[in-house]
């Protein structure tokens, strides 16, 4: 009985969207696949419908957003594909899942270093993985990842499952620049450090910090700004205060390591212009300004401000490493956190 | 071997069972096929690293909390079961369906909810050291909650309410006459439950245990977040971090194997036997206890509804009147929440009638082919739902695509993947995952009615149709009603197919949860959250009104 008047209903919507595609017209929709919380997209694609016309559909799907545009084929009904981690951008774009867009204005708003040369896929917007130190216990002004396995924070570190995607991106920087044995030994080393097991998010390390269960840990900088906003409830906002966050470099102090969340036009996307349009769109200065509020990501737009709460981090400089260098070795980031026994 | 065979018709006549049940058999194995399909496509070059490096302590995990949840499960299940039945003390009554609440609670609500609460930083130690006296957020010796332990504690209080539904319904409709006798015989009340009333329970306990020792083996949310690196952890990390959907799948393939063999085996260790008896007044000589004995009772039933609902369900509240004060509801929560409820009545409705046919099919006919069949239909259950799900995607989208392709060959216009978008995928990937619930709560339905009564009924002229409509559908109701809430509820709090199969622009009350949990606005998710619980205690309260209508309406010996 459902899929009968759904069957009617997809038959009406195709017929409509057929003849719409035929007369070129502006309206109409896109579809969106995303791994990005609906929370934090729907405002975007909000703003976008109003100032376009265009119906933006989405499903959020967690895991296998890739199995499923790549099962559903040549009839899929996915146009954007929006993810978060260059690695997740890049698998897309290997196995044959997205399709190259040229357009002008993405690459006049996305340095070159954020997004693919043949124009597979596109960042949107930055987070910078970095330490956050208790206020009371910590003196250190700077610190570099590496030093996370320094023994004088013996029993003082707290990050969540090495296993984690922000965690494999930041131990596969590490082996790109430093090389897999000394990788391996930081990593023992870091593992060495923990005053806990590895779990939980982001969020517990500012929240364990507090509780004095570890003095430093790893975590995302737009965090920072989720929980000191209020956004997160009056505990969180304590938490956020209970740390200090410092921009870590690696120990060549070249810059900190960034990850991206992204997006690509899916290789049967049936309404590719609309798909183009919506990239377009979220690199806008105005949806940029969403990105940064909203989540406190940085953006990707020269000339767009962070939120004041991330501002006052610091002046984040990039890892100049390439992300296509540092993609390589996630699956050998992953095998080193288990033959470290990291999350053991 | 002391059953008499049933089958009084021809042969052929059990044909009809056995096509059904083949053909539900070969839908079950459907996401199996999508799984083999992708693990064949691997190399098999991850072997080297799993087996050094992960699936020994992978295993090792995984055995400790099935072991820990499987104890819980089984004392609690038994004991408040035993007790509610076997005495009367103040707030039975009451205790006797809300000992069913913590089903409502979901695993990662569970860990989240906890987390915050045992915290040091949380209301909980924060009030007591207050009380204390202490200022050092880590003067307190409590265990951390990250552990293996805390998962075994967390998973057991809100999985035993699967041990203990099947065991209460069968303490409860179990002739009293066995009881008596071994009374009169001179057994204590103690020796009575050891020799007589908990190996009458076996098959409830074995189907109930196994189910919850499949939901904790499954369970992804909880594990993860906790820090329990348990092999369905593995299978998700080698997909989802090193992007190895194919040596994700053959984990699973071999995980599948070891849980199906173990499942076998337990069959082969109750094949032959006879647990029916002759159906008593349904009161089985309850012992009023009064004093200590009574408060002792009231105690030990209190406790786990305190922690495995009280405790989150309270967090729940005070988390979503914040939010409440703050934004009122969410402006769509209805809409979840009829997605919700349309989806979950949907597939508890249709697993039910399926488990019903299926199980009837078993009691038809002692043909072993059929009973294999029916053992396989139950196969997704033995899955982690997120790998079911992206197991399913191969067959349905395969399907999808045929069916679009066909259409646009005749109309000249595709009309979509048709499956996919209108919802249809993702029921019956909650029918695939569920169904072993009804078959198992069904068969041991059957499994307490005497094949006498199905004897005599054939021997009067009764046909299959009447037979099962006039007589098994009404002694079977409380297994039933009992199987079709398990769904029900089941099918409420399920996350991983939901996110991957729904169609465009479809939340459920649970991935809303999850939506808002995994951005940290927990407040947000928090209503939510809370609905799901108060949806999946309506079906417990109703439960219990028609178990105290058997009770009170049974027909006396």
């Amino acid at each position: 009985m459902l899929s009968l008047t759904r069957l009617i209903q997809g038959a009406a919507a195709a017929t409509l969207l057929a003849t719409t595609t035929l007369s070129a017209q502006a309206a109409g929709e896109v579809n969106v696949y995303t791994t990005r919380e609906p929370g934090l997209i729907q405002p975007l694609l909000d703003n976008f419908s109003k100032e376009s016309g265009i119906k933006a559909n989405v499903i959020f799907v967690k895991e296998g957003l890739a199995e499923r545009v790549a099962t559903e084929g040549a009839n899929s009904p996915a146009d954007l594909l929006s993810v978060v981690d260059f690695g997740n951008l890049i698998e897309l774009a290997d196995r044959g899942l997205t399709q190259p867009v040229q357009s002008a204005v993405l690459e006049e708003a996305i340095p070159a270093n954020l997004r693919d040369a043949d124009g597979q896929w596109y960042g949107l917007s930055m987070r910078a993985r970095v330490i956050y130190a208790s206020k009371d216990r910590v003196q250190d002004e700077t610190l570099t990842y590496e030093d996370l396995a320094d023994p004088r924070f013996k029993g003082k570190v707290c990050i969540r499952s090495g296993q984690h995607p922000y965690n494999t991106s930041l131990i596969a920087a590490v082996i790109a620049k430093d090389g897999p044995d000394a990788a391996k030994g930081w990593l023992t080393g870091v593992k060495d450090n923990l005053a806990r097991k590895a779990g939980g998010g982001d969020r517990d390390v500012a929240r364990d910090i507090l509780a004095n269960l570890c003095d430093v840990g790893v975590a995302n900088s737009y965090y920072v700004g989720l929980m000191r906003s209020g956004k997160g409830g009056p505990e969180q906002v304590e938490w956020g205060n209970a740390i200090r966050v410092i921009l870590p470099t690696f120990k060549d102090k070249a810059g900190t390591h960034v990850n991206v969340s992204g997006a690509a036009v899916a290789k049967n996307a049936p309404n590719k212009e609309n798909a183009v349009k919506l990239l377009e769109y979220l690199v806008s200065p105005a949806a940029q300004e969403i990105y940064a509020k909203a989540n406190f990501e940085y953006p990707v737009r020269a000339g767009v401000a962070p939120d004041p709460i991330i501002a006052e981090l610091g002046t984040l400089t990039v890892d100049p490493t390439p992300l296509t260098d540092v993609a390589k070795q996630r699956k050998q980031a992953s095998e080193l956190v288990d033959v470290v026994g990291f999350d053991g | 071997m002391s059953l008499p065979r049933l089958r009084l018709a021809p042969a052929r006549s059990d044909r009809p069972w056995r096509i059904g049940a083949a053909l539900i058999a070969l839908i079950a194995l459907a996401p199996i096929g999508g799984l083999v399909f992708f693990a064949s496509r691997g190399s098999g070059a991850l072997w080297p690293h799993l087996i050094a490096n992960v699936l020994p302590a992978a295993a090792r995990t995984t055995a400790l909390l099935l072991l820990g949840v499987g104890i819980l499960v089984t004392v609690l299940g038994i004991g408040m079961a035993w007790l509610v039945t076997a005495y009367r003390f103040p707030g039975r009554r009451l205790f006797e369906w809300a000992l069913l609440l913590p089903l409502s609670v979901p695993s990662y609500v569970m860990a989240f909810a906890y987390l915050d609460v045992v915290h040091p930083v949380g209301p909980l130690q924060t009030g007591l050291r207050h009380l204390l006296g202490i200022s050092d957020p880590r003067g307190l010796p409590f265990p951390d909650i990250r552990s293996p332990g805390g998962a075994i504690l967390l998973l057991g209080l809100i999985l035993y309410p699967y041990v203990y539904l099947p065991v209460r319904a069968l303490f409860v409709m179990q002739s009293a006459s066995l009881l008596e006798a071994s009374r009169t015989l001179g057994a204590g009340r103690w020796r009575a439950f050891r020799t007589v009333a908990l190996p009458l329970a076996r098959p409830a306990v074995a189907v109930g245990v196994s189910l919850a020792l499949m939901e904790a083996l499954n369970d992804i949310g909880a594990s993860e977040f906790l820090g329990v690196r348990t092999l369905t952890v593995a299978i998700y990390t080698t997909w989802v971090t090193r992007s190895s959907i194919e040596g994700a799948a053959q984990i699973a393939l071999v995980m599948l194997a070891i849980v199906f063999a173990l499942v076998l085996l337990e069959r082969l260790g109750r094949r032959g036997m006879n647990y029916a008896a002759p159906r008593g007044n349904g009161q089985p000589m309850a012992q009023k206890l009064t004093g200590g004995g009574a408060l002792l009772a009231a105690l030990a039933c209190a406790l786990p509804i305190l922690l495995g609902f009280i405790v989150p369900a309270s967090y729940l509240i005070v988390s979503a009147a914040r939010r409440i004060a703050l934004g009122g509801l969410p402006a769509d929560l209805w809409v979840w929440t009829g997605n919700s409820v349309l989806f979950a009545g949907i597939a508890a409705a249709l697993t039910v009638a399926i488990g019903l046919f299926l199980a009837t099919a078993g009691r038809m006919s002692r043909r072993k082919s059929l009973h294999g069949m029916i053992r396989l239909a139950g196969i997704g259950y033995a899955i982690p739902g997120t790998v079911l799900a992206v197991g399913l995607l191969v067959p349905i989208a395969g399907l999808d695509n045929w069916i679009a392709d066909a259409v646009k060959s005749v109309w000249g216009r595709s009309p979509g993947l048709i499956l996919m978008s209108s919802g249809a995928a993702l029921l019956l990937a909650y029918c695939l995952r569920f169904q072993a619930i009804t078959i198992g709560g069904i068969e041991s339905g059957f499994s307490r009615i005497s094949p006498s009564i199905d004897m005599a009924a054939r021997s009067l002229g009764a046909g299959t149709a009447r037979l099962s409509g006039g007589i098994h559908v009404p002694l079977l109701s409380p297994a039933i009603a009992a199987a079709g809430l398990l769904v029900f509820v089941d099918c409420m709090k399920e996350l991983p197919a939901t996110l991957l199969l729904r169609p465009f622009n479809f939340e459920t009350l649970a991935t809303y949860v999850y939506g808002e949990a995994a951005r940290g606005t927990y407040e947000d998710g928090a209503v939510a959250a809370l609905v799901i619980v108060i949806a999946g205690m309506l079906p417990v309260a109703l439960l219990a009104r028609a178990g105290t209508r058997e009770r009170r309406g049974a027909p006396t010996a």
